[in-house]
């Protein structure tokens, strides 16, 4: 589905992806993880156009996107949840959720400020999707509410909801569970777990270990910009060359 | 479900159609009520501010853009019509059309160039268009006419029908602020719109939902920029003489103040802050003197205190004291 070959990303000389290489299958639940500061966000901002890579190449179905501005990349089926919740706290929650089905409007500016009967049919519809959406994530009774005084968790259901609204091919979470208490991030992880068994394909950027050894086919282990390990999370979980990267780390800061 | 309810959810699902419905008929009886012409005057400049207030809204609030040379777009028009009708000798109509597709045109290129910037340079930009413009307009001579203006614009004509006094020009010109109104709303009540919406919160998310923030900007800055025009060529037909000093950057700054009087991205705030910058100066005998002093002093205070913008602020309160009310309730 998505394939990574020696991407690498500077900022100005100093490199915060180095030669990563990698893939994600289609319909399979993949999981990026890594200690602090090893290119995790970097390098899903290379994927999701936020960021152009400096070197490598990036395929998405056989198509090279890297460098592609970020409205391309979405538009193709690549949408994908922010780390720092990003939001639009003064729209409603429904408002939130519909920006989600922005690549299907299909509508002009001159069509949509002329309102024809087909674009009112078009919006029902797209509202009944968006309704969909929130109620998978227990949001609906909440639909009216400006999202900004949503609690911390509804907010990261907001933006799940959002990503998944427009039946992306392939779904980017940048951390979704980070600020969430055990009962919550439970529960996001059996979403993740019908979202994946629904036959989305996945890939989970996540500090949560157990979260992670849960639910993930395939773990894949980046530290310091490098690609270090790829596999199951048992054989991830085994592998000298990770614990290294975690265990040196805290012995590092002890 | 309850008669209240039904009725409720009718309203809920017709609002606008309901509120523009009501505005409609209010403009329409309007010069039944009152046949002041000095009054009619002062809503009639409602409506051509209006006009150009709508879509410098839906600039400033709709793409968190920032303009402070709308005036110029205005300028353009006006200007474009009285040479085109006067000198040319062409009919108004045509003339109008023709004047917002080359002022379209200067949107478009000037957009391409400038929208690159964002924030403080974009402001400096915009501001240097309209002194561009506006030293164009007093420097050219043979052409505008220079300081002394341009008189003799003709008025706009229907068969049977000529635009020259205040009660015609009343529905002419509403009609037009109501039809530029409905266009606006449609368009933020679209999926556009929302995506819109989203660029004017967050440009990164926006472009990570699918919006195409460049092409985005583009687009309204070149809208906004043919309703100023169009607001420009009813000025000059409705007041049949343009001079330079009404296209200034005071002009524009006070095009900037009634959007942040009717709060960023409100549609029908516009119309209010078109209409309260409008009528400030008749409620306030000793204004004229201290004019820029008091527009300065609401936009320093709105700007402090409500930074959404007046309309949109207070509705904003409502809006999140409402949810908290119903959130602390569904709880307890």
């Amino acid at each position: 589905m998505l394939r990574l070959e020696g991407v690498g990303k500077y900022f100005g000389g100093l490199p915060a992806l180095t030669d990563v290489t990698m893939s994600v299958p289609a319909g399979r639940l993949t999981a990026l993880i890594g200690p602090n500061g090893a290119g995790k966000s970097t390098l899903i901002n290379c994927m999701t156009g936020v960021l152009a890579p400096t070197s490598g190449s990036i395929r998405f179905k056989d198509q090279e996107i890297a460098g592609l501005p970020a409205h391309r990349i979405t538009r193709l089926g690549i949408h994908r949840t922010f780390q720092n919740l990003r939001l639009f706290p003064r729209l409603s929650v429904l408002d939130n959720v519909l920006t989600g089905l922005t690549c299907e409007g299909g509508q002009s500016m001159f069509m949509a400020m002329l309102r024809l009967p087909y674009l009112r049919h078009r919006e029902r519809q797209l509202r009944l999707k968006a309704l969909e959406a929130m109620d998978q994530f227990g949001l609906a009774e909440k639909r009216n509410w400006p999202a900004g005084v949503l609690a911390y968790g509804d907010k990261k259901r907001v933006e799940l909801a959002r990503a998944i609204v427009g039946k992306p091919k392939l779904l980017l979470l940048d951390e979704p569970v980070a600020g969430l208490n055990a009962e919550e991030t439970a529960a996001v992880g059996e979403q993740l777990k019908n979202l994946r068994r629904a036959g989305h394909t996945i890939l989970l950027v996540e500090h949560d270990m157990d979260l992670v050894m849960n639910i993930a086919d395939q773990v894949v282990v980046l530290d310091s910009g490098r690609c270090i390990a790829a596999g199951t999370a048992d054989e991830v979980r085994r592998n000298p060359l990770v614990l290294e990267a975690y265990l040196g780390r805290m012995e590092a800061t002890a | 479900m309850t008669g209240r309810q039904d009725l409720l959810y009718f309203f809920t699902l017709h609002r606008t159609g309901i509120f523009v419905t009501l505005m409609a008929m209010a403009l329409v009886l309007f010069p039944y009520v009152e046949d002041n012409p000095y009054t009619l005057g002062l809503t009639n400049l409602i409506a051509i501010n209006a006009i150009v207030v709508l879509g410098l809204n839906l600039f400033i609030g709709y793409t968190g853009q920032i303009s402070l040379g709308h005036a110029a777009f205005f300028g353009l028009g006006a200007y474009g019509s009285a040479i085109a009708t006067v000198t040319f000798e062409l009919s108004p109509w045509p003339a109008m059309i023709l004047v917002a597709l080359i002022v379209a045109l200067v949107a478009f290129c000037v957009g391409v160039a400038v929208l690159r910037l964002s924030g403080h340079y974009l402001a400096m930009a915009t501001l240097g268009l309209n002194y561009v413009v506006h030293t164009v307009l007093l420097q050219w001579d043979e052409v505008t006419g220079g300081p002394s203006g341009f008189a003799g614009i003709p008025s706009l004509t229907l068969p049977g029908l000529t635009f020259d006094d205040p009660v015609s020009l009343h529905y002419l010109l509403w009609a037009f602020a109501m039809v530029c109104l409905l266009l606006c709303l449609n368009l933020v009540r679209s999926g556009v719109g929302r995506g819109l919406a989203a660029l004017a919160g967050d440009e990164t998310a926006a472009a990570s939902l699918g919006v195409d923030t460049r092409a985005a900007k583009v687009k309204i800055f070149v809208l906004s920029a043919v309703l100023a025009s169009l607001a420009g060529s009813l000025f000059a037909h409705c007041y049949s003489y343009v001079s330079p000093d009404t296209f200034g950057i005071f002009t524009s700054t006070d095009l900037v103040i009634m959007v942040v009087i009717g709060g960023m991205g409100s549609i029908w705030g516009s119309i209010f802050g078109a209409a309260f910058l409008t009528l400030l100066p008749e409620w306030m005998d000793f204004f004229d003197a201290y004019k820029d002093l008091v527009h300065g002093g609401i936009l320093v205070l709105v700007l402090m205190f409500l930074p959404q913008g007046l309309i949109t602020g207070l509705t904003d309160i409502i809006r999140v004291r409402l949810a908290l009310w119903r959130r602390d309730h569904a709880a307890a």
